[in-house]
């Protein structure tokens, strides 16, 4: 019998085409999936004279720049916005790639969008011109981001030149404590290890807390993967994931499902495999988090206080954290509850899938907002999901804006920014510095938290509202 | 891609852990075309805000290398936070450890990415604040680094990196030598896996 392999090493190998003598792998890319964003890449290929070796596996819709007020293309005015939307939908006319576009149903935030449609598959190495693609990692997909030269490389040859990353499984047993979210559970992993923690590493994510979460929650948690630093992490698929992908438009057919199922049952970390790393984190102290600063390392329990950099444990620390504070205008030892804010965000590849609106509008439905709250679905199929559901009635009876699809407020590409020195109560991904507009301070939290925030204009703790 | 051999340069020490991608290349600037050039973009918004940012300081004016902490360019897989760095005339970002995804798009444009113990990152950065503009040599066949005080450091990279940054290989120039290979994996690849093929 061969040796026992992790879930990662049996993906590997099915995708590596050969290995260099310096020991970094050719793997083949199963599906690439691209975004407004990906325009330089493209303009690259072009000027080397070169096309897409297989368009049939690229699968693209506009998300970064797209305006979240209408997606009217006679409204997209901006110029910039408006050559970067054009351009994708241009490329994928001219090369027959897959394209959902302004105006289509299947339009939304690419990591949202790959999932929903069952682009994205357990065993398929998943590469796309973003950070976040780590999120397919939910339906047991080797997922991971590329700069635009990698992007290139991809669109003209169907592979990448890789070293293989080094493993490291953490694993969370034991049940859920109430009001803990996929978010609560993915920020006090990235706090425990440190946003440099899984540098160099691809992430199984396991234990029975993990395995209990259904899909959605999933792709949460391996989608902020590389705010822990590693560039993908996954959750092997089981029975929760078939049932999710059953059916969806891009999934195996009815004609293929029972080999698909078949192959992907062996999808699965043997037992004894060995990972180089090993974090285990205990289910019953998680709770309830907000970050406070500029790295999502900086993540405490919403019940806790801002750090004081007196008890600093090194200089450079304590200048780290004098000039976060600074930044994020905080008073050292206050309690976090006690921090107001101007606004709030509910969207991002993050936390807007239908289920994060559902939490989000159980919340909201309670009270009403006292500071400017914005909704941007996922994808315009999870809008219309929302509609049939009543959420949009729910959000806007409570003062919250309700918007089109789209990255939005998270990377602010498209107008929607958060304005210097504002403080946003946010679902994203990233608080760094400037991340939603010049001078903005984002507090990182679940959907359900983002929406308290909104009734109290405070940080809140989700679990006092009864 | 641009070939990296040996670098004789002044230094810049960046001491702050966390340096990401969105204070390298904030994101209103991504669209611009790659011809029009980033250099102003780099840092941009540090270097407008009060106090302004190390890399104006007129004393490491010509700086080629930055010295920093750790998860130096973590976050996002925008290419422009490399593009701007190296259009401002920086060859080698000397730190405890990168973002992945910045650490494998630095090597596409020449910039090389070393990584050394944080106490040795830390002395060095002190030693560059003692003495401003001081030169480090950094050379890549011989994988050492020689610090401003004269004294030599070796530093680990992966060989095909250390290869393909020595003889400024193009990536897709190698790869379509394997075109053959590339194809009769495909083939099988699709045979494995029908239901992956569009209709």
């Amino acid at each position: 019998m061969s040796d026992p392999k992790t879930i990662i090493d049996k993906i590997w190998e099915e995708h590596e085409i050969l290995r260099d003598e310096g020991g970094t792998s050719l793997l083949y890319v199963s599906r690439h999936l691209a975004h407004d964003g990906s325009i330089h890449a493209f303009t690259f290929l072009e000027e080397r004279g070169l096309t897409p070796r297989r368009p049939d596996r690229i699968f693209a819709t506009p998300d970064h720049g797209t305006p979240t007020v209408s997606h009217d293309m006679a409204d997209l005015t901006d110029p910039d916005q408006r050559r970067v939307v054009t351009a994708l939908a241009a490329n994928a006319k001219r090369h027959g790639f897959t394209h959902f576009g302004l105006g289509d149903r299947r339009q939304g935030i690419v990591h949202v969008v790959g999932p929903e449609q069952g682009i994205s598959q357990p065993g398929l190495v998943i590469v796309c011109g973003d950070s976040h693609t780590s999120t397919h990692g939910g339906v047991g997909a080797l997922a991971f981001g590329i700069g635009a030269s990698e992007v290139m490389h991809v669109l003209a040859t169907q592979t990448l030149w890789i070293k293989k990353p080094r493993t490291m499984r953490i694993t969370i047993d034991g049940e859920r404590p109430a009001g803990v979210t996929a978010k609560d559970i993915v920020l006090s992993i990235i706090a425990h290890i440190g946003a440099n923690g899984g540098a160099g590493h691809a992430i199984e994510y396991a234990g029975s807390l993990i395995r209990s979460l259904d899909v959605e929650e999933r792709l949460t948690v391996c989608n902020m993967s590389i705010e822990a630093g590693a560039r993908s992490g996954m959750i092997a698929p089981d029975e929760t994931t078939f049932e999710y992908l059953k059916g969806k438009p891009f999934a195996p057919g009815p004609e293929h499902w029972e080999a698909a199922v078949e192959s992907w049952r062996a999808l699965r970390t043997d037992e004894g495999a060995v990972f180089d790393r090993e974090v285990r984190l205990d289910a019953s102290q998680l709770t309830p988090m907000v970050t406070w600063g500029n790295s999502p390392e900086d993540a405490l329990p919403i019940t806790g206080r801002v750090p004081d950099p007196a008890q600093a444990k090194d200089d450079i620390t304590r200048d780290a954290i004098l000039r976060t504070l600074d930044y994020m205008g905080l008073t050292p030892g206050m309690a976090l509850t006690d921090v107001t804010v101007d606004q709030v965000f509910i969207g991002s590849c993050t936390n807007s899938r239908i289920e994060d609106l559902r939490a989000a509008a159980a919340v909201a439905g309670r009270g009403r907002a006292v500071v400017p709250a914005m909704v941007s679905p996922g994808s315009s199929t999870v809008k219309a999901q929302a509609e049939a559901e009543g959420l949009d009635r729910i959000f806007r009876d409570a003062g919250f804006e309700w918007r089109e699809s789209g990255c939005s407020m998270c990377v602010g590409m498209n107008g929607d920014l958060v304005a210097s020195g504002k403080r946003c109560a946010s679902t994203t991904n990233r608080n760094f510095r400037g991340r939603q507009g010049q001078g903005s301070r984002t507090h990182l939290m679940s959907p359900a938290m983002a929406a308290a925030a909104a009734l109290t204009g405070r940080l809140s703790d989700v679990r006092d509202l009864g | 891609m641009d070939k990296f051999t040996k670098l004789t340069a002044p230094a810049l020490p960046v001491d702050q852990p966390n340096v990401d991608t969105d204070q390298l290349a904030p994101a209103r600037f991504l669209r611009r075309p790659r011809g029009d050039g980033y250099a102003d973009v780099l840092f941009h918004d540090l270097r407008k805000a009060e106090g302004g940012h190390i890399v104006d300081d007129p004393r490491f004016a010509g700086a080629g290398i930055v010295v920093a902490d750790r998860n130096f360019g973590g976050g996002s897989s925008r290419e422009q936070a490399v593009w701007s760095l190296v259009d401002a005339g920086f060859r080698c970002v000397i730190a405890s450890s990168f973002g992945d995804i910045f650490y494998a798009n630095s090597a596409k444009h020449g910039l090389l990415t070393i990584r050394l113990d944080n106490a040795v990152c830390k002395a060095l950065r002190d030693a560059l604040h003692a003495t401003p503009g001081a030169e480090m040599t950094v050379d890549l066949d011989a994988q050492t680094i020689v610090a401003p005080d004269g004294e030599v450091i070796s530093f680990e990279i992966e060989p095909s990196r250390r290869k393909r940054l020595l003889q400024g290989l193009d990536d897709i120039d190698l790869t379509l030598t394997h075109d053959a290979a590339i194809g009769a994996f495909e083939a099988e690849y699709s045979r494995r896996k029908p239901w992956l093929e569009l209709n």
